[in-house]
């Protein structure tokens, strides 16, 4: 008894070392309550339409809703694949970042269950079961308790599926199917599962996705088809063929857990409040407040060991308005940033051109630290990573997000597309990952798009189509020159004026390159033809041709 | 002591050897003066320190080109690995400077910052970028282009103001600058006639002055861009490919340049 308990305790260690399978041998009997398809759920999408949550690399399908999955959409296929099996599909970027922080309502209302709860990720939580289970009246109650509690918390955005079973893997399998395994029946259960369920250990982030997948695969090809064949075989033999990762996988066939349960223990309350009296009317004085609080709550944060990595700075002015907002650092939020930021905030609130620009002084100021991590210090890249510049970099992003609104600071990412204004796509700083390195380059986007303009890229363009200056062309005679249905021009031109300007002569000119996109939807449809002119004095325009009437789209400047 | 200096006199060569390399290792800071940000190979005969000068003002002005070659000044540091920024410039063309060597994946890009807000925003830029393009609004304080020029000055940071388009001629920067560029005479070579070819390849002429060692003229022909997109130096075997539309021969359309700009 003694020698089992100091197994599990001292698990971890044993785990450094290499992990010898006889050495991983309790099963903790758990909760999980899993949320289905959560990236859709925490987007705020009903689940009757058909959404896809699209990311990572390649843009692939990281999850569905149900109405998509009918219509045959699956994890893992491409964007566009998955839009050509479901036509209406509504595509989103994935945002792990939202989805954490939405997550957070349905596990601190499971909090009410047990204080040892840990989430695995967004929309997949755990909890040790044995204790609650007792108190609520056996697991069925507790199952229908925690069932109640996460729906609750989602008030009819999504569902929750609740299981317990012994170890935690086998209790992310019932959770799957919304059952409780009885005490001692996990490897029972577990036997006539695929090989392919291990994918869903995944959760447990002990072995990464795509070795899991790969194990799996080779499993099914080694004659091993179900997870009860692999508990079949003697855990030493798994651990000498297939390593760390083998020893994991006999751990969990045979229904036990290979680490134990780490509990998520509730962040301490560091927050720090200001009342300010009589109110701030003006940023210098509540900046000054804020010097105070962000020193305090720095100094707080050091004698615990601890760092911040995302802050709230709330304020409330006089009239009860509450304006907040999230500012997240990699390891940079010490008391000096913290000044620095709530500074940038209040600025931004008070002196700012935002629509939200507060009534009257402000009242009550607030920090509250959302991210608490302990402090291990942070190192400077010396070849590549994160350098000094790209600090320097995003403090100044920061501040101007600040100054200006998050959308308005952004970055340039190559893409496909016909037109130069599409070939680059702005978005916004905060979306992307600032301090990467130089990455691969491709400018103008990587597959081919016929009918583009061969580069040289015009430099200076007329983004807007309505905004865009008219333009007249004229042929020798003096008639409007225009682009016949087979793609040629009906005469050569001969002299331009652009917006009602002087008229001046064509030199040389090159086209044109007829387009027309989107004939499918005939709200969206645009043919259209553009050509380029060289005038006398230098200057080369690339005209667009759009429903009779030329316009400049852009000058090579 | 004589004795002691005229021991060292022998064993001299060797000792300074040493404490140069000393003092060059251990010398503590390089003035922000020192520092230069890279450019591309042929654009370097234009500056007087074979770069640009961190903290120094920059213009770009001319006739058709003027966009083209700003965006080129900030092409080499961006691929080292320094970030630039654009502010102000709605209509820039991105994919124009990813072709002519800018990494996009070092861009900062403010669009159209609100006008009372302007110099606030150009000034958090410079503070934490190394190259500013600014797209200069129609007027421009002179105390606010001089509170940015210190500022510049004082990070390392070039700016490089670029007046708005279809602007009057005295809408630009308001100061003296450190370096002025005057691209002139373009020609492009390309279409063939009759609406078949495309545009290949700007030649112009790019006249650098400024003050201090840039107050020597220099005067660079180049392609802008060049046949493969990037900024080429103008060498006689390149030229010979590329016969300039309604201009005649490629010998003659260099005499004809002379005549306009003369």
């Amino acid at each position: 008894m003694s020698r089992v308990s100091r197994g599990s305790g001292g698990s971890r260690g044993s785990r450094g070392n290499g992990g010898s399978a006889g050495s991983a041998g309790s099963a903790v009997r758990t909760l999980v309550v899993w949320c289905p398809d959560w990236p859709v759920v925490a987007a705020g999408l009903s689940p009757d339409h058909p959404v896809a949550v699209v990311g990572g690399v390649g843009g692939r399908v990281l999850a569905c809703s149900p109405a998509a999955r009918a219509q045959g959409v699956r994890r893992g296929l491409r964007r566009r694949e998955a839009e050509g099996r479901c036509p209406g599909l509504r595509t989103l970027a994935a945002d792990p970042d939202g989805e954490a922080r939405a997550f957070e309502v349905v596990a601190s209302a499971l909090e009410a269950l047990s204080p040892r709860l840990e989430v695995l990720r967004p929309g997949i939580l755990a909890l040790p079961s044995r204790g609650p289970s007792r108190y609520f009246g056996g697991d069925h109650a507790l199952t229908a308790r925690a069932v109640a509690l996460g729906e609750g918390a989602l008030t009819g955005r999504g569902r929750c599926r609740v299981g317990v079973a012994d170890g935690l893997f086998a209790a992310v399998l019932a959770a799957r199917r919304g059952v409780v395994v009885e005490p001692g029946g996990s490897v029972a259960f577990l036997a006539p599962f695929p090989v392919e369920a291990l994918a869903h250990a995944a959760a447990l982030g002990t072995v990464a996705p795509g070795e899991l997948a790969a194990l799996a695969e080779l499993f099914a090809r080694l004659g091993l088809r179900t997870l009860g064949d692999v508990a079949a075989v003697p855990a030493s033999q798994l651990a000498g063929r297939f390593g760390p990762a083998g020893t994991r996988v006999a751990t969990w066939c045979r229904g036990l857990d290979d680490r134990p349960a780490r509990p998520r223990v509730p962040p301490p309350d560091l927050t720090v409040v200001a009342e300010l009296d009589p109110p701030a009317e003006r940023v210098e004085a509540a900046a000054f407040v804020a010097r105070a609080l962000a020193a305090e709550l720095g100094e707080r944060l050091v004698t615990s060991g601890r760092t911040c990595t995302r802050v709230r700075i709330e304020a409330e002015t006089e009239h009860g308005e509450t304006l907040s907002r999230r500012w997240r650092t990699e390891g940079l939020l010490l008391a000096a940033a913290l000044v620095e930021r709530t500074r940038w905030q209040l600025d931004g609130w008070c002196n700012g051109t935002g629509a939200v620009r507060p009534t009257g002084g402000i009242t009550v100021l607030r920090l509250v630290p959302e991210e608490v991590r302990a402090d291990r210090g942070r190192q400077l890249g010396f070849w590549g990573g994160a350098t000094a510049a790209d600090e320097r970099v995003t403090r100044g992003v920061a501040r101007l997000q600040g100054l200006l609104g998050p959308e308005a600071v952004t970055v340039p990412r190559p893409r496909g597309g016909r037109s130069p204004a599409e070939q680059v796509a702005l978005v916004p700083a905060h979306a992307v990952a600032m301090a990467t390195g130089p990455g691969p380059r491709s400018p103008g986007g990587v597959a081919p798009w016929p009918g583009r303009i061969p580069p040289p890229s015009p430099v200076l363009l007329c983004l807007v189509d309505g905004d865009a200056p008219p333009v007249e062309v004229l042929d020798a005679t003096g008639g409007a020159v225009a682009v016949t249905g087979r793609g040629v021009t009906s005469t050569a031109p001969e002299r331009v004026s652009v917006a009602g300007g002087p008229w001046s002569e064509v030199v040389a000119w090159a086209g044109p390159w007829p387009v027309d996109e989107r004939w499918w939807e005939p709200a969206a449809r645009r043919r259209r033809a553009r050509i380029q002119v060289v005038t006398a004095t230098g200057q080369a325009h690339l005209l667009t041709l759009h429903a009779g009437r030329w316009t400049l789209e852009a000058t090579y400047d | 002591m004589f004795a002691t200096l005229a021991g060292m006199e022998v064993t001299r060569p060797r000792h300074v050897e040493a404490l140069r390399e000393v003092g060059e290792r251990a010398r503590p800071v390089t003035l922000a003066g020192q520092q230069l940000l890279p450019v591309l190979t042929p654009l370097e005969p234009l500056l007087a320190d074979g770069g640009l000068r961190r903290g120094t003002t920059v213009t770009v002005e001319g006739a058709p080109g003027a966009t083209s070659l700003a965006l080129t000044l900030g092409a080499a540091a961006s691929v080292a690995g320094a970030w630039v920024a654009a502010v102000g410039l709605p209509s820039l063309g991105l994919s124009a400077a990813a072709e002519l060597g800018v990494a996009l994946e070092r861009v900062v890009v403010v669009t159209s910052p609100p006008a009372q807000a302007w110099a606030t925003v150009v000034a958090a830029l410079v503070d934490a970028v190394e190259l500013v393009w600014v797209g200069l609004p129609r007027r421009v304080a002179a105390g606010d282009a001089g509170r940015l020029a210190a500022r510049a000055r004082e990070r390392g940071c070039v700016l490089v103001p670029l007046a708005a388009r279809g602007a009057t001629a005295g809408a630009g920067w308001p100061l003296a600058v450190d370096v002025r560029l005057v691209v002139a005479s373009p020609t492009w070579a390309g279409p063939v006639g009759d609406g078949a070819g495309r545009l290949e390849a700007r030649r112009v002429e790019v006249v650098a002055t400024g003050r201090g060692a840039a107050s020597r003229e220099r005067r660079v022909p180049l392609w802008l861009p060049g046949p493969d997109g990037r900024v080429e130096p103008v060498d006689p075997p390149v030229l010979c490919r590329f016969d300039p539309v309604g201009r005649g021969p490629v010998d003659k359309e260099r005499e004809g340049g002379g005549e306009a700009t003369g």
